[in-house]
């Protein structure tokens, strides 16, 4: 058994008397799609910021390919590999959507403030490059003829759709989707679920948190069920889908013991 | 020893105009998120109708005091309505280059009023200072360091005792639900506007007796205002008033000990310090004023 | 097109001491040429990164001041038995100094601006100029107080066939000045358009999602900072080796007040706002001195003005411009042959 490619053992956050994650253990496994699911306030978007910087963890480790993640700045995470989209859709609504990629290409250039002053060739073509990158992946999500739109323009589906495209830009090894299809309707969740198959077929790990229990049952390779900051269940759709603990989560105890 | 105790008794007297600057910035910093670059010119607009109330139509004293005052709230509240309450939504970048602009224009407009010569004010307190043992202080003095104690209790109480304070704080905590409950943000925003300008004029009103009265006085009191905001913690208006008092001690000392030259830099220096350590104030507590 | 209306418009300033002899014309153009190259520097930290640095001022007076004291020497006594003296240097040393030990303290302030956010910032912006002001003010040993630094000798270059060649003349100023400004906005145009100018705006409207995709909230601060001290320095140099008097009064509140109008009345975060608003504010006193309006009223009319720019032209005089001729642009499109 290979080395996960996300490590989180014991991971704890706390915001003063508060414990919003407690002491969850779970492992994401190179290539695959694990979902992380869980009612509202089971701390799953909190887990997400600790394991990307945005928070401090209280207590426990995370580790990407072994390289230890706790503390580390957010920007730091992304240079390891790992890029997050977020819960409230977020994009640079006063750019155009080809800045938007451009400036998720951020670090897949090289060019310094010194050569860039200068006029150096180099970062002429560079941008070039760039740019053409840019309108490769923009054709990927399908939103090439939206290229010089703003951001903001952009009706909500196509905002998500552009989410996902700046965080490809960044080139991440694991991808971590914070409610990608919250307010999809379902065609565009469907067309989502196509997508989010053919990212998989990059080689692209993808951490999910997701309430539509249809796509997270459809895409998933495995699921983790958080409940009040505790993992709850761990396994296949088809466990989680009979797993007692996790019906009585979401549905009350009443009908755990009705139906179990 | 002496020596200390002068200065101790020097910063009391002073620091008590500064409490007052510094809470009425807190407020309209803390409840309206408006940086206020006005808060100096209505400092001087206080001392400036003191002068006229006083020395040009000839009034009593104290009267000329409570009218600069009010002129104070009103001007404050007249800023507010015509300026701010179209920006209610704006970003605070906005907020504050149109606060610049009023600024300019204000301390011009008194400029063209009144020129630059200094002006001074005479107070109908006795020359003599009151001695106590080691120490003295003038009268003028004294009389303005109880002005302000007032001053100060009594905003208290305006925040923590009545429908309006009570109001104030809700937007300070919580704007959006508060609005939900039923208060009117408009309203608020005027009024602590007004409250917050009345205590500068008041402090310039106070102040302006005890030295000379001159068009950019302002500037300086704005910056001290806004060290002692920074040293009390936005909004807070216990840490403001601890603040004034702190200001004026360190200045005090800075200026008997190291350099008189410095004397104003200190409240800089010490915001610079203080922000390098704590970025975001001495006392800082978040949720709540008063 | 673009090309060649660039090229006349450069024809134009570079030919201009030539037929432009009054030397009081001249003058204006020079110093508001300084205060443009200020107000593009400003820009670059208040336009593109969004720092609200109120303190800019100091860079200025900061260059000024560092330049001015290369080329005339100076000694001073750190402690007791200690001196730091320098013999004078030329004065093109002085204005590499400028631009070295102001982009040193915008180092600094780039540093510090990453812990203090937001509107705290703005104050401590300010305070640090005003400490700069009362150092220079109370340090007279180094600076000469409010006696302030006279007879600063102008630049001095060997141009080949001439010699050494003092820089005593207006029209060669104004060349000096145009030179650093066409420099300045090469460079602020090569910046804001390049990966670094992305993560500058990119910062300024989505700080998480910037630092999601890898971006350095420090790195490009300090980054930001330090190119826009170090310029707002360089201006300060070529003001005090053209004006010849540098005194605290550099470092007043006023100017930086001056420079913000100008770059937001002009439009931040655009290349040309700062020079349209430092045309505007650079001119506008002449215009209103000619009509002997007293100093008082004309920056009545700048506050005003500002505050109206603001309400309605929130983005400036350039976007609002640029929007309009789109508009006109469109609206001959559609229209009827």
């Amino acid at each position: 058994m290979t080395a996960p490619l996300l490590a989180v053992d014991r991971l704890t956050i706390r915001f003063g008397g508060l414990v919003a994650v407690d002491q969850a253990s779970f492992e994401v496994r190179e290539g695959e799609v694990l979902s992380l699911i869980g009612p509202n306030g089971a701390g799953k978007t909190t887990a997400f910021n600790a394991i990307t910087g945005y928070l401090a963890p209280s207590a426990g480790d995370i580790r990407f390919r072994g390289a230890r993640l706790n503390g580390l700045k957010p920007n730091r995470v992304a240079e390891l590999g790992l890029v997050r989209t977020f819960q409230k859709t977020s994009v640079f609504g006063g750019r155009s959507v080809l800045e938007n990629i451009l400036i998720g290409l951020h670090l897949r250039s090289a060019q310094r403030p010194l050569a860039i002053m200068l006029g150096l060739p180099s970062v002429a073509r560079e941008e070039r490059a760039l740019e053409t990158e840019a309108r490769r992946i923009l054709g990927f999500v399908g939103l090439g003829p939206r290229a010089l739109e703003l951001g903001a323009s952009l009706p909500y589906g196509e905002q998500r759709l552009l989410e996902i495209a700046v965080a490809l830009a960044a080139r991440p090894q694991l991808l971590l989707l914070d409610e990608p299809v919250s307010g999809m309707n379902p065609t565009e969740t469907e067309s989502f679920m196509a997508k989010l198959a053919e990212i998989r077929s990059l080689g692209i790990t993808v951490l999910l948190v997701e309430h539509d229990m249809k796509m997270v049952m459809g895409v998933s390779d495995r699921i983790v069920c958080l409940n009040q900051g505790r993992v709850i269940a761990n396994g296949t759709p088809a466990e989680i889908r009979r797993d007692p603990e996790v019906i009585r989560a979401y549905l009350g105890e009443r009908y755990a013991r009705a139906h179990g | 020893m002496d020596q200390l105790l002068q200065h101790g008794l020097n910063a009391l007297m002073l620091g008590g105009t500064y409490a007052l600057l510094g809470i009425g910035l807190t407020l309209i910093f803390g409840i309206m998120r408006v940086v206020n670059f006005t808060h100096g010119e209505l400092y001087a607009f206080g001392a400036y109708m003191m002068y006229a109330f006083a020395m040009l139509v000839g009034a009593n004293f104290f009267v000329a005091l409570a009218l600069a005052v009010a002129l104070g709230v009103a001007l404050g509240a007249g800023v507010e309505l015509v300026l701010l309450s179209r920006l209610r939504g704006a970003d605070i970048d906005t907020t504050m280059l149109v606060m610049i602009g009023a600024w300019i224009a204000l301390q011009n407009a008194e400029q063209l009023a009144w020129t630059g010569v200094a002006k001074s004010i005479d107070n109908p307190f006795p020359a003599a200072p009151l001695v106590i043992g080691p120490v003295s202080v003038a009268w003028n003095r004294v009389f303005v360091f109880a002005v302000a104690i007032v001053l100060i209790a009594a905003t208290y109480a305006l925040i923590n005792r009545t429908r309006l304070g009570r109001a104030m704080r809700a937007t300070f905590q919580d704007r959006d639900t508060a609005a939900l409950m039923g208060v009117r943000i408009g309203t608020i925003h005027t009024a602590t506007f007004a409250l917050g300008s009345g205590l500068a004029a008041a402090a310039g009103a106070l102040l302006g007796p005890v030295f000379v009265v001159y068009p950019t006085m302002g500037d300086l009191a704005a910056a001290k205002a806004f060290a002692i905001v920074i040293l009390g913690g936005l909004g807070n208006i216990a840490g403001a008033t601890i603040g004034g008092f702190i200001l004026a001690l360190v200045e005090e000392l800075g200026a008997g000990y190291v350099s008189s030259g410095y004397r104003d830099a200190m409240g800089f220096l010490l915001i610079i310090v203080i922000l390098l350590f704590r970025p975001t104030g001495l006392f800082a507590q978040k949720e709540r004023i008063g | 097109m673009k090309a060649a209306l660039t090229a006349a418009w450069l024809a134009l300033l570079v030919t201009l001491p030539l037929w432009m002899t009054n030397q009081y014309a001249l003058h204006i153009l020079i110093v508001t040429g300084i205060f443009i190259v200020a107000a593009m520097s400003l820009n670059l930290l208040l336009g593109y990164t969004g720092q609200l640095s109120l303190g800019h001022v100091a860079f200025f007076g900061i260059g000024a001041y560092a330049s001015a004291l290369v080329s005339l020497g100076f000694k001073v006594q750190l402690a007791p038995g200690v001196a730091l003296a320098l013999d004078p240097k030329p004065v093109w040393c002085g204005m590499l100094a400028a631009v070295v030990v102001a982009g040193a303290f915008g180092w600094l302030i780039g540093k510090l601006a990453f812990r203090v956010r937001g509107a705290y910032f703005v104050i401590v912006s300010i305070s640090f100029a005003e400490v700069m002001r009362l150092v220079a003010v109370n340090w007279v040993e180094l600076t000469q107080g409010p006696m302030a630094l006279n007879n600063i000798p102008p630049l001095a270059l060997w141009l080949p066939g001439v010699g050494e060649h003092a820089f005593w003349k207006k029209p060669e100023n104004y060349w000096l000045t145009l030179g650093v400004a066409v420099v300045s906005y090469v460079l602020i145009r090569r910046l804001v358009r390049s990966r670094a100018g992305r993560a500058m705006v990119a910062l300024r409207e989505n700080e998480p999602l910037a630092t999601s995709v890898g971006i350095d909230v420090t790195r490009y601060l300090v980054l930001t900072t330090v190119v826009s001290a170090a310029m707002a320095g360089a201006a300060g140099a070529l003001y005090a080796h053209y004006i010849r008097i540098v005194d605290p009064d550099v470092f007043l509140f006023l100017y930086t007040v001056t420079m913000v109008i100008m770059v937001i009345t002009g439009g931040k975060g655009t290349l040309a706002g700062p020079i349209v608003g430092g045309l505007i504010f650079g001119l506008l006193p002449e215009t209103l001195r000619a009509a002997a309006i007293r100093p008082e009223v004309q920056w009545i009319v700048y506050g005003v003005l500002m505050i109206l720019v603001l309400y309605f032209l929130p983005a400036g005089i350039v976007p609002a411009v640029r929007q309009w001729w789109e508009r006109r642009r469109g609206a001959a499109a559609a229209a009827p042959a």
